[in-house]
């Protein structure tokens, strides 16, 4: 089993990583999302044979760790994108039109929600809501929240992306 | 030795008074989506290019309530408020400390929309730095604690908590100070005091700006439970989708135990409290408490049956309770100015104030703090400013899905949970949804619908079924399919759902069907009526 992950990533140091991340959480009962939250982190997504090598380090049947991995929204099992467009779909931003800011945004980039575009340049997501209500609707592009958005704000943002990976020979 | 609170205070204070001016910019997660923390920035940058950085303070600060016209920079010696600040404003503000202020949008704070506020829950917030503990010591911080620890013992506080009348701000309303009496009646050693951060209910962001714009407020709150109760450890559950509280809380747990507010002998008593953050994943149904418990333990967030409560049987097996992120944050002002003097705010049994996040179609969207038993039309039109772009209003829906919808001719009802329930709604966490004439009251039905059955956690059979059930019907209506034995059909299954689901989830899913139902069943009718043509005029063919 050791083999076989560490040739699956050839970057090495998972097992080492899963290490530091016991040594962090693991004294903690009920340490198993929190781990996760820190491998996705880092990872951008659960990568299986991490998820394997996990149950070997926690003593966690692999079936019990996947059971909580498709429990929750929040864990992709998939690499996502370099870029994470999230559109909220919250019940503020729903009554102010964000269907029609997701419709615009999956019509631009050729992508449904859920998916990732054949690059791996954006992924988009909608979420349940981001808290951000008072700005409604809100866009989350990475880390930055756009506030009362329209289809053509977020495209306008996309494009200045696009401009500026094409830009790096990306 | 415990650390001297009069001489932090003190000390704070005194810097604070050799600032000439100070300029609080807002960080709340709104504000800080336009940019707030590049305003503060450049601010900092004009002080220091003008030679005044010793004179001159940029604090940033937690939310102020008017997010529609973010992000605000209040100058508090002049007591100007400036909206919808640009980089290019700056200039000109910073010009206003050696004059009549007349420099960016100047709002006018005499409005109804702060005067008719009341701010208990939210009395720091956007006045003190959330990041720097001195602030919070300043205003009183950690003060309710030495008392409590110094003068009162563990009865003494949850007496004087049943007093005050406090009931949980999560939704359901139970008394606060029995839930205490209850952990602290439950036998063994180990017990768990759980804040709950889970703030689920889409179109809510009350906790979120609590735990944003004052932390330690929410981490005394727990100190002062775990000694009422007998708990040596707290866990806050925070969702992972708010990342700013998740970092903000974890300073301030950090600096609260380097000064020995956390910790063993907190104040050199016999008292010992640690809390720890465990992160939500996305799940609705965890805010739920027999599901957040599961989910705290690692597990998938699957509701347990009730009995055993969880102050009988609650994380890893042991007597837990489970307070909201409000219902804490109400704790030290009732021990720093007594059970009386909250029990005097309020209606006969709701007391306290309430926080709102008001949303929609209001003209004032934001975050508002008012005492329980104002009006729905006071918190709408008073301090909502009414109906945005001059559209008449039709309904507010309150608590999210669990909720219900409340029409005009009911606007006059003061809040309090009693009231909100009679009317087929429920007090909820605090959110409220504004809806204006074009809105359709079908499709709004049907959009919280979609969210519980998404959310179902699948276990019981009434929820899982009954949701998805009522969805197909709903959405054949709304495509101008339905039948008129279809409405009798939601009823039926709505009240199954309500009698037999395993919890909260599944019993209040129907709630915003059968309350659009009650208020607006004519439009429920012109689907049905109208048939397809109707539905495609509506563009939902």
């Amino acid at each position: 089993m050791d083999r076989t992950t560490s040739e699956i990533n050839p970057s090495g140091g998972m097992e080492n990583r899963i290490g530091k991340y016991v040594d962090r959480f693991g004294q903690e009962e009920g340490c198993l999302i929190m781990i996760l939250h820190a491998i996705q982190s880092d990872e951008g997504y659960i990568p299986r044979e991490w998820v394997l090598e996990l149950s070997l380090a926690l003593g966690i049947p692999v079936a019990r760790i996947y059971e909580v991995l498709t429990f929750y929204h929040f864990f992709k099992l998939t690499p996502q994108g370099k870029h994470n467009v999230v559109v909220c779909m919250g019940t503020a931003c729903y009554l102010k039109g964000a269907a029609d800011i997701l419709k615009g945004v999956e019509e631009n980039l050729g992508i449904k929600s859920g998916e990732t575009t054949a690059d791996r340049l954006f992924h988009i997501d909608v979420a349940r809501c981001i808290g951000a209500c008072g700005i409604a609707p809100a866009v989350k592009i990475d880390d930055e929240v756009i506030g009362k958005a329209t289809a053509e704000k977020i495209i306008e943002r996309l494009n200045q992306i696009k401009a500026l990976e094409g830009g790096n020979g990306n | 030795m415990a650390t001297n609170l009069e001489q932090i205070k003190t000390e704070e204070l005194a810097r604070q008074e050799k600032i000439r001016a100070t300029f609080k910019i807002c960080m709340g997660s709104g504000c800080l989506s336009s940019k707030s923390d590049a305003l503060a920035e450049k601010l900092t940058a004009i002080f220091a290019a003008r030679g005044i950085s010793n004179d001159c303070e940029v604090k940033p600060v937690g939310c102020r309530g008017l997010c529609a016209v973010g992000p605000l920079v209040r100058y508090t010696d002049k007591d100007v408020l400036y909206s919808e600040v640009k980089e290019a404003d700056l200039e000109s503000i910073a010009d206003d400390i050696s004059r009549t202020p007349c420099g960016g949008k100047i709002v006018n704070t005499n409005s109804n929309f702060f005067k008719k506020q009341q701010k208990v829950v939210l009395d720091n917030a956007g006045s003190i730095n959330p990041l720097r503990i001195e602030e919070y010591i300043a205003f009183g911080g950690y003060f309710a604690l030495r008392k409590v620890l110094a003068e009162m013992s563990p009865g003494d506080v949850i007496e004087t908590i049943s007093r005050s009348g406090l009931r949980g701000r999560g939704g359901a309303g139970f008394p606060t100070g029995t839930k205490w009496k209850l952990l602290a009646e439950a036998s063994g050693d180990e017990k768990y005091v759980i804040c709950n951060g889970d703030e689920g209910d889409p179109g809510a962001f009350m906790d979120r700006s609590i735990m944003e714009a004052d932390p330690h407020k929410i981490i005394e709150g727990m100190a002062i439970a775990g000694y009422a109760t007998g708990s040596k450890k707290g866990y806050i559950y925070v969702r992972a989708e708010y990342p700013l509280a998740v970092k903000r809380l974890e300073i301030a747990i950090e600096q609260a135990t380097k000064l020995g507010f956390l910790g063993k002998n907190i104040f050199d008593a016999n008292f010992s409290f640690e809390i720890k953050l465990r992160l939500g994943a996305g799940a609705f149904v965890c805010g739920e408490e027999t599901a957040l418990i599961a989910s705290i333990e690692g597990k998938r967030g699957n509701p347990s049956p009730r009995p055993p409560f969880p102050t009988q049987s609650g994380l890893f097996g042991k007597p837990t309770m489970i307070n909201n992120v409000e219902t804490l944050g109400n704790i030290t002002r009732i021990i720093r100015d007594g059970a009386e003097w909250f029990a005097s705010i309020g209606t006969e049994k709701s007391k306290g104030t309430k926080v709102f996040a008001l949303t929609g179609h209001v003209a004032n969207t934001g975050l508002v703090e008012v005492p329980m038993g104002m009006t729905l039309r006071e918190i709408i039109f008073d301090i909502g400013g009414g109906v945005a772009n001059g559209k008449k209003f039709k309904a507010v829906q309150t608590g999210g899905p669990s909720g219900g919808v409340i029409p005009e001719e009911h606007l006059d009802t003061p809040i309090s949970y009693e009231s909100l329930a009679a009317l087929g709604s429920i007090m909820g966490s605090g959110g409220m949804l504004v809806m204006d004439e074009d809105d359709c009251m079908v499709d709004v039905a049907k959009f919280y619908l979609q969210f519980c059955v998404d959310e179902s956690c699948g276990q019981c059979s009434p929820c899982r079924i009954g949701g998805y059930q009522m969805l197909k019907i709903l959405e054949k209506i709304i495509k101008g399919r339905g039948e008129i034995g279809d409405l009798d059909k939601l009823e039926k299954i709505a009240r199954a759902m309500k009698t037999a689901s395993l919890c909260g989830l599944g019993q209040t899913a129907a709630n915003p069907v059968l309350s659009t139902l009650k208020y607006f069943r004519q439009e429920y009718i012109s689907y049905i009526e109208g048939g397809v043509k109707y539905a495609r005029q509506m563009k939902r063919g």
